[in-house]
């Protein structure tokens, strides 16, 4: 066994954190966009409206189809482009990885949350939607005030287990060479050859922090199964 | 009625038996013996203990406290004399429990063949002669979910008796059915009945306890209340909570 | 548009066949992977469910570490940190293994593990939605432990959890494609290649996308099939017939 020295791993601590903080931000970006565009989604498929139902369907089907990190190639690669087309100039605008990231994981996780809520939606009980309407509340203030509200509170352990997992896939920007907290140990342990320390720190803070979420979002679950009875 | 069990020696003892949840006490020091032929009712309002009491017997249900003997074998946890006991007994559950994935035929076989090593042939042999007993052996080849809950439980019966018990359990064999099935399964077992089997049945049909029963026992929050023939409980409970049960019951 | 796929690339091959050795690579590593997944995934859930503490805690300490590191921090572990973690020797002997298959082994190890807790928890689930009286009526019999899994809970339990596990399935055929950050040139990893040889990024692309598409068309066709042969007489649900239309047009919603 070659010599296993963890003194390194804390002055590299700054470092990882860096590269940590970076996953978290990802990670809330992209639970903002996703979420946002989840609910649209699901709305969307849930209302049946014509043509956005069956683009949001098939959207759906083709980003729950194939690998995350071919996502990340090709938003990478069309990001710049479509951005340039809405601009008006015609030519890739490059917005910088960072925010390519955010939308990325943004419209990937939206799929993934746009089912939960969508499965949300239809287990509400009928009785809410029809006492909404006889309110003479229009449409989108039933779903803003009455429908959503609840759906959101019923479905969120679900959502946060979901984002748990965004969390874990965040480290996939390791592809694009960004700088998340694998990132940052796979950069550090590059220059110091102390890969080993490194990762095996970095997997034991993965650990840590999902392990510590699904505890909390177990105990979110017993809580909200009871209020409900 | 002088029968075999008056002079046989008890088949099944239970004595000072105690079952806890937590702080409550399903069964309280409870004590019971039954004669080999017997046929034994047990009814009482529901949270009585009767079905724990039955389900304590074949060890579905650990008792805390008190003994439990059958046929001699002592109820201690050995698993040895667990598995002893659950071959000589044999249980009806109120939901019937068939193996939805076997059919009929093999849902009867299974625990001959590799409980018991019993060769394939004759367990389904065994199979047949029982599903013939309770009178649907032409359903032998269908599954549980084609079948109605009566002729569920029906087969439920021969399952049980396919492992040859010389003690059956029905824990409330026909609660679960819809009334116009519940004859058909009540006549089965009294037909059991009239064969010497010895039966503890947790039931609230007391037309089946008057006509088959030797003796019923009354529960009520855990003990033993009351325990008379049918003829004197029915005409003559003793205690007010029988008297009250039995109004209930009766209407 | 898709011609460029039959240009020759540098290494003397057309770049399509470099897409069949990507798809080549991503389907054994899944295939395989698969199965032992599967294997240890009903090992684990099984004992997730039994009565005995210690089995329980092992079978959950199990799922909660595969679970609860990221997929790609494993893979790095399996292939830059085990060779260290052994006797200098066998590390060694390890790392020499040259690519492509020293980066195979790892990834199917890496794959498999980190599949089949996703398994167990699935086979956990089905045997705990079984009605308790199965285990029972099974006792009641004077069936063994061992006896009342295999021949009652078990067979029930994998046929309530065709549909989960044929999201596992999706997911492993997707999941190798993490293997190309340890050098597996699977089909992801072609699909870049290509794009950077020809600088025909959508089409390369749009090629593998393709394929992954039609994978997930399979998997989805054979749960429909495998849910079918295994359907218990009985207890038919009415199921209308499905199809590539009504999947896009009337998307039952399976879970990730």
């Amino acid at each position: 066994m070659n010599s296993i020295d963890f003194s390194i791993v804390v002055p590299a601590l700054p470092y990882l954190w860096e590269g940590l903080k970076f996953s978290l931000i990802l990670t809330l970006a992209a639970f903002a966009i996703g979420m946002v565009l989840g609910t649209a989604l699901a709305l969307v498929q849930h209302l049946e409206v014509p043509i956005l139902a069956q683009f949001a369907r098939g959207y759906i089907a083709i980003m729950r189809s194939i690998p995350l990190i071919l996502v990340l190639f090709w938003f990478f690669f069309l990001v710049p482009i479509v951005i340039g087309y809405l601009n008006g100039t015609g030519r890739p605008v490059p917005i910088g990885a960072t925010y390519t990231a955010f939308i990325t994981f943004g419209l990937f996780e939206a799929a993934y949350y746009s089912e939960i809520i969508r499965v949300g939606l239809r287990s509400l009980p009928k009785g809410q939607y029809e006492a909404a309407e006889a309110l003479s509340l229009p449409t989108w203030k039933i779903y803003w005030l009455v429908i959503l509200p609840q759906v959101i509170r019923a479905v969120s352990p679900i959502i946060l287990s979901q984002t748990i997992i965004l969390f874990q896939d965040t480290s996939l920007v390791y592809v694009l060479s960004m700088t998340d907290l694998l990132g940052a140990a796979s950069k550090l342990g590059q220059l110091n050859g102390r890969l080993v320390e490194l990762y095996l720190t970095v997997a034991v803070v993965y650990f840590v922090i999902c392990f510590a979420a699904s505890q909390l979002v177990a105990v979110l679950k017993a809580r909200t199964a009871i209020k409900t009875r | 009625m002088i029968t075999t069990a008056d002079v046989s020696p008890p088949i099944i003892e239970m004595s000072g038996v105690t079952k806890r949840y937590g702080s409550f006490s399903a069964l309280n020091s409870v004590s019971l013996s039954v004669s080999k032929g017997e046929r034994i009712v047990i009814c009482g309002p529901s949270g009585s203990g009767k079905s724990t009491l039955i389900r304590c017997i074949n060890r579905i249900e650990q008792h805390d406290d008190g003994r439990i003997s059958v046929d001699g074998v002592e109820l201690d946890g050995k698993l040895k004399n667990i598995d002893a006991i659950r071959r000589e007994v044999g249980m009806v559950f109120q939901s019937f429990n068939l193996f939805p994935h076997l059919s009929i035929v093999e849902n009867c076989m299974l625990a001959p063949v590799e409980a018991r090593g019993i060769p394939k042939r004759e367990a389904r042999d065994r199979a047949m002669h029982f599903l013939a007993k309770v009178k649907i052996p032409e359903q032998a080849d269908k599954y549980p979910g084609q079948l109605s809950g009566g002729q569920q439980q029906r087969v439920a019966i021969a399952r049980a008796l396919c492992m040859l018990p010389k003690i059956m359990l029905f824990d409330e064999p026909t609660s679960a059915l819809d009334p116009e099935m519940v004859k058909e399964v009540l006549d089965t077992m009294v037909e059991l009945a009239g064969d010497g089997m010895t039966m503890l049945c947790v039931t609230h049909e007391m037309g089946f306890a008057r006509e088959v029963a030797d003796r019923v026992v009354f529960m009520d929050r855990g003990a033993i209340v009351e325990e008379e023939e049918p003829e004197s409980f029915f005409s003559a409970p003793r205690s007010d909570r029988a008297k009250d049960f039995l109004q209930q019951i009766l209407h | 548009m898709f011609d460029v796929l039959f240009r020759q690339a540098p290494d003397g091959q057309l770049y399509i066949d470099w897409i069949w050795s990507g798809l080549g690579w991503t389907l054994l590593l899944a295939f395989f992977g698969w199965w032992i997944a599967f294997v240890l995934g009903v090992v684990v859930g099984v004992a997730r469910t039994m009565s005995n503490p210690v089995i329980a805690s092992l079978g959950r300490a199990y799922v909660e570490i595969f679970r609860n590191v990221p997929l790609l921090v494993q893979m790095f572990l399996w292939y830059f940190v085990m060779p260290e973690l052994l006797p200098t020797q066998i590390g060694n002997a390890i790392k020499q293994i040259p690519p492509p298959w020293g980066s195979f082994w790892p990834a199917l190890i890496c794959l498999s593990l980190y599949t089949s807790a996703r398994v167990a928890e699935q086979v956990r689930a089905g045997i705990e939605a079984l009605p308790s009286g199965q285990r029972e009526a099974a006792a009641a019999l004077g069936l063994s432990t061992g006896r009342t899994y295999r021949l009652v809970l078990i067979p029930q339990a994998l046929r309530l959890i065709v549909p989960s596990l044929t999201s596992e399935v999706m997911g492993i055929y997707k999941n190798t494609s993490v293997a190309l950050t340890i050098g597996l040139l699977e089909l992801t990893a072609q699909a870049r290649a290509i794009s950077e040889a020809t600088f025909q990024t959508f089409v390369a692309f749009a090629a593998a996308t393709i394929i992954y598409l039609l994978l997930a068309l399979c998997a989805y066709q054979l749960m429909i099939f495998i849910d079918e042969r295994v359907r218990i007489p009985g207890t038919e649900v009415k199921r209308a017939k499905q199809s590539l239309h009504r999947l896009l047009f009337r998307k039952s919603g399976a879970s990730t």
